[in-house]
């Protein structure tokens, strides 16, 4: 069939099955938007406040279902707006397709009116990216990036498409969509790590977000398990682990348990699985794991030798790694290694409840107890990420989403709107967020009202920038530059004006009572959380430290 | 620091070196040279690369480089199996006085002198970058008013192949 450009993107979209768009409309993009006006009833097109909202949203969506988020922007300032939302996916390896509009190819290079080149701009945070030229190359190049998103480790790709591209005109048939094949690899040192393994008396497992994307939870436990293995995590792999396990030691890194930092000094045996040493977890790279052999499992090569030099490794899907190390490794127990941890957590950092005040643990757990475990758990970027991290109960796999890698403050409200459209209805969506991160993009509540998306925000409200200004607290002499901003902001007043229900809280019950009734509502919601200023993340150990630097108070 | 010399094949599309710039510039990677051109094969171009610094951070370079869409293949040339080669061109203040020491000089190292006038000279050399160096050295004693290499172009010796068939 004879199709114009723009309606070759909808059916490319419809063969890969996607039936959800995030976006903004402009001027490059009229035609493509009129397209997706004829194909409404196949393709959802959700409008956002602001393209980072979008593109957000494009990857929340895609982080609570696996699938590849999808976001359209036009040319100039809407390509510019996505770019930290393409980044913040680029730096968590979430799949996802960004399609820009552009001015008409002949108007290209000429500082035409909203023309940027997005193409350099983006070089360096999608996995690749295309200015597509001519009409020809149109289908086979969107086919190519949704291969591109998905395959091996995952990650943004941006189409920037030429208003004209979007217009012309050409023969169109249906593909089949490529589907990524897990295939099966073969490791020739797999014997070598599963005698490193077995013959381990301190062995630690350190994993991240890889293990996550790869499904390779369930073999990861029975690994944990059948070895006896005490393992750590990081904040891309929260919640993947049952919460009151022996093994489970729980986050590692800056703002990790004392245990879990103690044992990665002390372990003989690392095996560090889906994750890249970052200098939030192996704050000094030469220090860390001094006394192990480290195992790094990866499916990137280019991660191994990257920041921690390691033993061995294999490269590869994890879940399949795993699969075939499994058999290998022998059934034991490590009993003394493991009462170790149980002497070390002893030490770890328990903050004391309060019946009168509000504190960030006791929030996050009383969040945790009546929204329950099938709940999704999206946070923006500071404290109160790091008390999510930290006290957040048992939930499902997969179901604590955060800007990780490039700590992307004002991420949570977008992805969060993202992850429930995707989910549907069913389980809950909590966007935990600081007055900070909130402010920088709350502006998305509209689009939450405007499509009834019953997104509950906790707003932990200390009325600081409260991880800069610890900080300065610790390293700069309580100089609190710019962090103490004298905000004024009604959010129970905020919330109402955008046709949103608004709750004030400073006592436990009174939050347990507006959670009551943010959970029956079928839109947004706000609960402003007082708490302290003065509240700190802890334990923290210092960029560049070890665990001797480690601070519990 | 260690000098590396890498080969990359990539397919011919625009804007794929500066992809591959960006990336080295992005991650800090040392970049004493790129010569890039189309190959036999239209589709194909191949970009040789001249690196300097320790051997992990030139792993990690060709790991990096690896991961980009358009990368055919990156390998590391050994200085004893490859042809490398650069081409100069120095223009040097000469006149009666020094013209027949200059022509000496070129006579030895084979280089070619393809300009002169009154006051000055322009000498080209094809050669091993090691050999330039050493042009170059000994030319030090006179004005040397502008000059130009190419940086290193390389193919491995014998029938081994890594356009893709």
């Amino acid at each position: 069939m004879l199709l114009t450009g723009a309606q070759i993107i909808a059916e490319v979209l419809l063969e890969q099955e996607v039936d959800t768009v995030f976006g903004y409309p402009g001027g490059s993009v009229l035609n493509i938007y009129d397209a997706l006006y004829d194909y409404r009833d196949k393709i959802h097109h959700y409008m956002t406040a602001h393209e980072q909202g979008a593109a957000h949203a494009a990857d929340g969506y895609a982080r609570a279902t696996g699938r590849t988020g999808v976001v359209i922007a036009t040319s100039g300032p809407g390509a510019t707006n996505i770019v930290t939302g393409v980044a913040t996916a680029y730096m968590d390896s979430v799949p996802m397709v960004a399609i820009t509009g552009n001015v008409n190819t002949e108007q290209i290079g000429k500082d035409s009116f909203q023309e940027v080149f997005i193409g350099g701009i983006t070089m360096s945070v999608t996995k690749h990216n295309y200015v597509v030229r001519r009409i020809e190359d149109l289908a086979p190049t969107l086919r190519r990036a949704f291969a591109i998103a998905q395959e091996g480790r995952k990650g943004p790709v941006l189409v920037d498409i030429p208003k004209n591209i979007t217009a012309a005109r050409l023969e169109f048939a249906r593909e089949e969509p490529i589907r990524p094949v897990s295939e099966s690899r073969v490791y020739p040192n797999l014997n070598e790590v599963a005698e490193l393994i077995n013959k381990a008396r301190r062995p630690m497992i350190y994993f991240g977000g890889g293990v996550r994307l790869s499904g390779a939870g369930a073999k990861l436990r029975e690994l944990i398990e059948k070895a006896d293995i005490p393992a750590a995590y990081t904040i891309m792999a929260a919640g993947i682990l049952g919460y009151e396990d022996r093994n489970n030691l729980g986050l590692l890194g800056m703002h990790g348990c004392l245990t879990a930092n103690r044992a990665a000094s002390e372990a003989d045996v690392i095996l560090a699985i889906g994750t890249r040493f970052s200098d939030r977890v192996a704050l000094n790279p030469k220090e860390f794991g001094a006394q192990a052999r480290i195992v790094h499992i990866d499916i990137d090569a280019s991660e191994v030798n990257k920041n921690v030099k390691v033993n061995e490794c294999l490269i590869g899907d994890a879940r399949d790694i795993l699969t075939q190390l499994l058999p290998l490794v022998r059934e034991t127990k490590h009993e003394e290694w493991m009462q170790k941890m149980d002497e070390w957590r002893k030490e770890d950092y328990r903050p004391e409840d309060s019946e009168e005040k509000l504190l960030p643990h006791q929030i996050i757990r009383l969040l945790c107890d009546m929204a329950g475990e099938d709940a999704y758990y999206v946070t923006d970027v500071g404290q109160h990420q790091m008390w999510t991290a930290q006290y957040l109960k048992r939930i499902a796999p997969g179901h604590f989403l955060t800007s990780g890698g490039l700590g992307t403050m004002g991420y949570g409200y977008g992805a969060a709107i993202g992850a429930k459209i995707g989910i549907g209805n069913g389980q809950p969506v909590l966007h935990i967020t600081g007055d900070g991160s909130f402010h920088m993009n709350l502006n998305e509540a509209c689009t939450a009202v405007s499509y009834d998306v019953p997104i509950i925000t906790v707003i932990l409200n200390n009325a600081v920038l409260g991880m800069v200004r610890q900080w300065q607290t610790v390293f700069y002499q309580g100089h609190y530059s710019s962090t103490e901003p004298e905000r004024r902001t009604d959010y129970v007043k905020v919330a109402e004006g955008f046709g949103a229900r608004g709750y004030h809280c400073e006592t436990l019950e009174e939050l347990k009572a507006a959670m009551r009734e943010a959970l029956k509502q079928t839109g947004p919601v706000w609960i402003e959380c007082v708490i302290d200023r003065e509240e700190k993340v802890l334990p923290m150990i210092p960029a560049g430290g070890t665990i001797d630097d480690i601070m519990l108070d | 620091m260690q000098r590396y010399y890498l080969s990359a094949i990539v397919e011919n599309h625009e804007g794929v070196l500066a992809r591959i710039s960006s990336l080295f510039t992005q991650r800090g990677f040392n970049i004493e040279s790129i010569t890039a051109s189309e190959t036999s094969i239209k589709e194909i171009t191949r970009i040789t690369i001249t690196t300097a610094g320790d051997k992990e951070s030139m792993i990690q370079m060709m790991k990096q480089t690896q991961k980009l869409e358009e990368i055919k293949a990156v390998f590391l040339l050994k200085a004893t199996n490859s042809l490398m080669r650069e081409l100069l061109l120095v223009k040097v203040a000469a006149d009666e006085s020094n013209r027949s020491h200059l022509r000496e000089i070129c006579e030895i190292y084979k280089a070619k002198i393809i300009d002169l006038s009154l006051e000055s000279m322009v000498m080209e050399l094809t050669g091993e970058p090691d050999k330039v160096d050493a042009f170059l050295n000994v030319l030090t004693p006179y004005q040397i008013v502008e000059m130009c290499r190419s940086g290193v172009t390389a193919l491995e010796r014998g029938p081994r192949t890594y356009v893709l068939q």
